[in-house]
């Protein structure tokens, strides 16, 4: 068996590297939410469970931002359901960042057939991230 | 029920499904999906974003493992991928014009049969006799992997390409029609169809989830059916499961795994005709 590639060893620490700054930046908004006692938008009452997990859409107790440039800057604002939004949008860019990686996996190898697959599939998963398809 | 009590317990379940997602192949929705709905009687649009966040969360927390360890066939996932993500877009276009209802309870079906199929097959640790296709010598489909369990370097062929890869286009299908259970008919598909090594087909379908739930994640995203309170727990909870689900794939047996996955095979097959008959699938 060929010993494992340099390349291997990239996508294995990148995932690992994506996967604990989503998990920090998660916990750190659950945290700062807890210690606030407020979303950031509204006050985590106690007794508040019904409110804030029954459906939303727009501006009430229950609020959270949901278009990403929206997330950054209250995240960088230091609301904590921001926060949270923006460890869910680095959990989501690992799968895309992995098929990237795997592109350059394959150019290194000279693997022309699965670069043109890999590409094929980071096609396809850009364009539905971007335009909402499946 | 208090707002940290209903965490806490999201939090726990989530550990579970992450582990035993991370062991199978499969994304921790099975799971996730009707405690949510059960405990908290949860709107479907919170209960789908936390199942995408979990089915994502499984696939990287327990990618690094995999990879590293070369488990994981990348050629087999990204080619199988290709069926995945074009079904996907078909299932999404086609969602309002199917009966998903008929479609749920006929692959409900379909499930048990395979399950059938695989407890006949229960004891095996490494499908034997398995002569590599043409097909999938040309796409350098066959592999090598060390398994701890069994102590020693496991080579293996695949076969059966054209019939796992509808199989593929069917679980994107699937899973955009209806949103549950894909990782259960990628597993099936390399596991009876190509047979590959059982350790092979979850790590690989492992990998295949995650891609084929982050194209429908930024939509979800956006339609703000991903809920901070509800997918902090279940994101952090699914990535500390992995860690023992990974730890478990190595030192079980191929065959031991394959019993689990029966086990909860039957359990998603029930779930699918149950929803379909009931009317609660999305």
């Amino acid at each position: 068996m060929e010993a494992i590639t340099r390349m291997e060893l990239v996508i294995s620490y990148g995932l690992r590297a994506g996967v604990l700054l989503s998990a920090a930046v998660i916990l750190f908004g659950i945290l700062l939410c807890a210690v606030s006692r407020n979303t950031g938008y509204a006050p985590i009452l106690p007794h508040h469970l019904s409110d804030i997990l029954a459906f939303h859409q727009g501006a009430g107790p229950g609020y959270f931002p949901t278009v990403p440039s929206a997330v950054v800057s209250d995240a960088v604002a230091g609301k904590p359901y921001a926060i949270i939004g923006f460890g869910m949008l680095l959990l989501i860019a690992t799968p895309v960042v992995r098929v990237a990686l795997s592109v350059v996996f394959f150019l290194v190898q000279r693997d022309w057939l699965y670069v043109g697959i890999t590409v094929f599939v980071l096609a396809v998963l850009l364009l539905s991230l971007v335009a909402g398809v499946g | 029920m208090e707002p940290i009590t209903f965490s806490a317990i999201l939090f726990g379940i989530s550990v579970l499904a992450g582990a035993l997602g991370a062991l199978l192949g499969l994304g921790g929705g099975v799971i996730i999906v009707p405690a949510l709905t059960l405990m908290a009687g949860l709107n479907i649009h919170y209960a789908i974003g936390a199942s995408i966040v979990s089915v994502i969360a499984t696939s990287s927390g327990a990618a690094a493992t995999y990879v590293r360890d070369r488990i994981t066939n990348l050629r087999l996932g990204m080619f199988l991928e290709t069926a995945t993500t074009t079904g996907a877009v078909a299932g999404a276009l086609v969602a309002g014009l199917l009966p998903g209802r008929v479609l749920s309870v006929v692959f409900g079906v379909v499930l048990l049969h395979a399950a059938w199929t695989m407890f006949r097959s229960r004891r095996d640790d490494v499908p034997a006799g398995v002569v590599g296709s043409p097909l999938a010598t040309r796409l350098r489909l066959h592999g090598v992997f060390y398994d701890p369990s069994l102590h020693r370097r496991v080579s293996y062929q695949v076969t059966g390409v054209p019939q796992g890869f509808g199989m593929m286009w069917l679980a994107g299908l699937i899973s955009g029609l209806l949103g549950i259970g894909s990782g259960v008919f990628k597993v099936i598909a390399m596991d009876i169809m190509m047979r590959a090594p059982m350790k092979v087909s979850t790590t690989t379908s492992n990998f295949m989830i995650g891609v084929t739930a982050a194209a429908s994640a930024g939509i979800y995203f956006l339609r703000g059916d991903i809920h901070p309170f509800i997918a902090a727990p279940v994101a952090l909870g699914i990535l500390l499961g992995t860690v023992v689900g990974t730890r478990l794939l190595l030192r079980l047996r191929g065959a031991a795994i394959r019993q689990v996955f029966l086990v909860v095979l039957i359990v998603v097959a029930l779930q699918m005709i149950w929803g379909g008959i009931q009317g609660t699938m999305r």
